[in-house]
């Protein structure tokens, strides 16, 4: 009897602790995922009424790949998440290792890179929609005094809006890469460089052959959050192009908001956010696979 | 000798290697430069006369100055840019205060207490963690409605409140701190609140500093959530304030802008030099164990 009160008392004392969070993760994510999904399969105007709602079945799902918006959404999110990640993950690996042991003053340069990272997404569209104006804006007006006479229209021309908004991210994304590369760099022991050093490997031999494999898990992590936020990128498009020119922009997060909350079609935007979840989760499934072959944890 | 840094070996005699650090410093330097031109642009902007604004090339100290432009933004709007900051203020605040309270409590269950069924929840929190936001949006919307806090602050504070990531820092910590600890205490009679507040907290500090800090700004910056769930003025939050100023001057009063960007920049960039190392704890904190 004294043990299973004590064992009672044990379950009692462990839920106390969780249960405020607890009761707030079931009333605000467990149960609105779930009901979303029920949502999903509905034919819902957000005006019209509980009442009014109607089982459509597999319908929102299906009519998505007829939808214009939606394909253009699919097809340039894509474009985006590959281009801003490899670039992204690129650049700030090198700029991380050139930080990591070659600078002076290294916190300084850190906090320069890291500076749009923190900034508030509204801030620095505001700042981008005016750097990117395409009479009088800086960028152009810099490109004509070096003798480019037509530059591109950036946000105003379908074939640079897109590339425009990528720039911007991957200049937006760096800090962050940078300062979860550096934390990786810091983790490789010092011994394998100087063993490196001993048998004479060139800089690069050293980066392909003991830097990057050292650095892999750090990598695969960089790349599968990476991925999974730039499916779910949503200001830049909202704030600057509204995902024009046409579709130029638009992105699967922008249409999805888009789809709810301006033409209230509550049930074809729960079920576009649902194939965005099943996607990012394949995605991250895959690679959670595929990692066995080139990430080393040691 | 080891582990020195080349700056240590330079006073052993490789002048070499220090003259290739300070170029490089100064190559990084101007890199880092650029990449602040954006922000220089802001702030200069901002302290200009529009008809000065597209000048070219760019004066990026004003040779004209103009302080109109904060007190303009900050006072003669419709509602004022002060309004926005006191909203954002009393919401992060709250969200912080509160984030903190319950992501330890939950975490500190979930690492240091024994009990049934403690595993499968929290590989549940975990699973949910992947989940984005828009699978959210819409199910929160209509709650809130049916809650009635649809359009006032409790739409934005409720969800801040409770976030899976905030139990995951802190469990991760609390999981390193010594078990014998717990254990002495329970021999004293100390009661499982009582550990957790006198003896656990207090250590945990770091940790709750970095949480603190990387939910600061997360609640600062929020632009979706405010942008869904209000819709009076007078309860926007900076992100979106900021929004309806760009939508109304229309491109036409780009320093009134820059004024209002500066003005929402500000807390987050002090807020993040006073807790650097915090900060970077905090966003490293899950990456490098994999």
């Amino acid at each position: 009897m004294i043990i299973r009160n004590k064992e009672l008392k044990k379950n009692i004392t462990g839920y106390l602790f969780i249960a405020p969070n607890l009761i707030g993760f079931i009333v605000l994510t467990l149960i609105p995922v779930l009901f979303s999904l029920v949502v999903s399969f509905t034919e819902w105007n957000l005006f019209s009424g509980t009442e009014n709602i109607k089982f459509v079945g597999l319908k929102n799902y299906i009519s998505m790949f007829s939808d214009v918006w939606f394909i253009d959404s699919l097809k340039n999110n894509f474009l985006y998440t590959v281009v801003t990640i490899s670039l992204t993950l690129s650049i700030s690996l090198l700029i991380a290792i050139i930080l990591n042991d070659k600078v002076y003053g290294r916190n300084v340069i850190r906090a320069m890179f890291f500076m749009p990272y923190i900034s508030n997404i509204v801030a620095i569209s505001a700042i981008w929609l005016a750097l990117y104006n395409p009479t009088h804006g800086p960028i152009n007006q810099f490109l004509m005094s070096i003798g480019i006479d037509n530059p591109p229209q950036w946000l105003a021309s379908s074939k640079w809006a897109l590339p425009a908004i990528m720039m911007m991210s991957v200049w937006g994304g760096l800090g962050y890469n940078i300062v979860i590369y550096l934390a990786g760099l810091k983790g490789i022991p010092k011994e394998l460089y100087e063993a490196a050093d001993i048998d004479g490997v060139n800089s690069w031999h050293r980066l392909r052959h003991v830097t990057i494999p050292m650095l892999s898990p750090t990598i695969f992590f960089l790349l599968i959050t990476g991925i999974i936020s730039s499916f779910q990128v949503f200001g830049q498009i909202n704030i600057m192009t509204q995902g024009g020119p046409a579709t130029a922009t638009t992105v699967i997060a922008y249409y999805i908001y888009l789809s709810g909350f301006r033409y209230y079609k509550m049930g074809y935007a729960a079920a576009m956010a649902w194939f965005l979840f099943i996607g990012i989760f394949i995605v991250t499934l895959i690679q959670w696979r595929g990692q066995k072959k080139w990430v080393n944890y040691v | 000798m080891k582990n020195d840094v080349y700056g240590n070996r330079f006073l052993k005699g490789h002048p070499k290697k220090a003259i290739s650090k300070g170029i490089i410093t100064v190559i990084m330097s101007v890199a880092g430069i650029m990449m602040l031109l954006p922000f220089i642009w802001m702030l200069s902007t901002s302290f200009k006369l529009q008809a000065d604004v597209y000048k070219f090339p760019i004066e990026w100290i004003p040779k004209r100055w103009n302080f109109n432009n904060y007190r303009e933004v900050w006072l003669n709007q419709n509602p004022p840019f002060y309004v926005y900051y006191l909203n954002s203020i009393k919401i992060t605040v709250i969200c912080v205060v509160g984030e903190l309270l319950t992501s330890s409590l939950a975490g500190y269950g979930f690492a240091r207490l024994d009990f049934k069924g403690r595993d499968k929840i929290f590989l549940l929190y975990l699973g949910t963690m992947m989940i984005p936001f828009q699978v959210l949006m819409v199910p929160r919307f209509m709650l809130f409605r049916w809650l009635g806090i649809y359009n006032t602050h409790w739409a934005l504070i409720l969800p801040g409140l409770f976030t899976t990531l905030g139990v995951f820092l802190l469990r991760q910590f609390f999981m390193t701190i010594p078990f014998e600890l717990s254990e002495s205490a329970r021999i004293d009679g100390a009661s499982e609140l009582r550990t957790y507040w006198q003896i656990i907290l207090p250590l945990a500090k770091p940790a709750l500093a970095s949480l603190a800090i990387l939910s600061f700004v997360w609640r600062w910056n929020d632009y979706e959530g405010p942008l869904i769930f209000l819709t009076n003025r007078k309860l926007y939050t900076i992100p979106l304030g900021l929004t309806n100023f760009i939508d109304e001057m229309g491109g036409q009063q780009d320093t009134l802008i820059m004024a209002a960007s500066v003005s929402a920049l500000l807390p987050i960039l002090i807020v993040f030099f006073l807790g650097q190392n915090y900060f970077i704890e905090g966003i490293t904190a899950g990456s490098v164990k994999g």
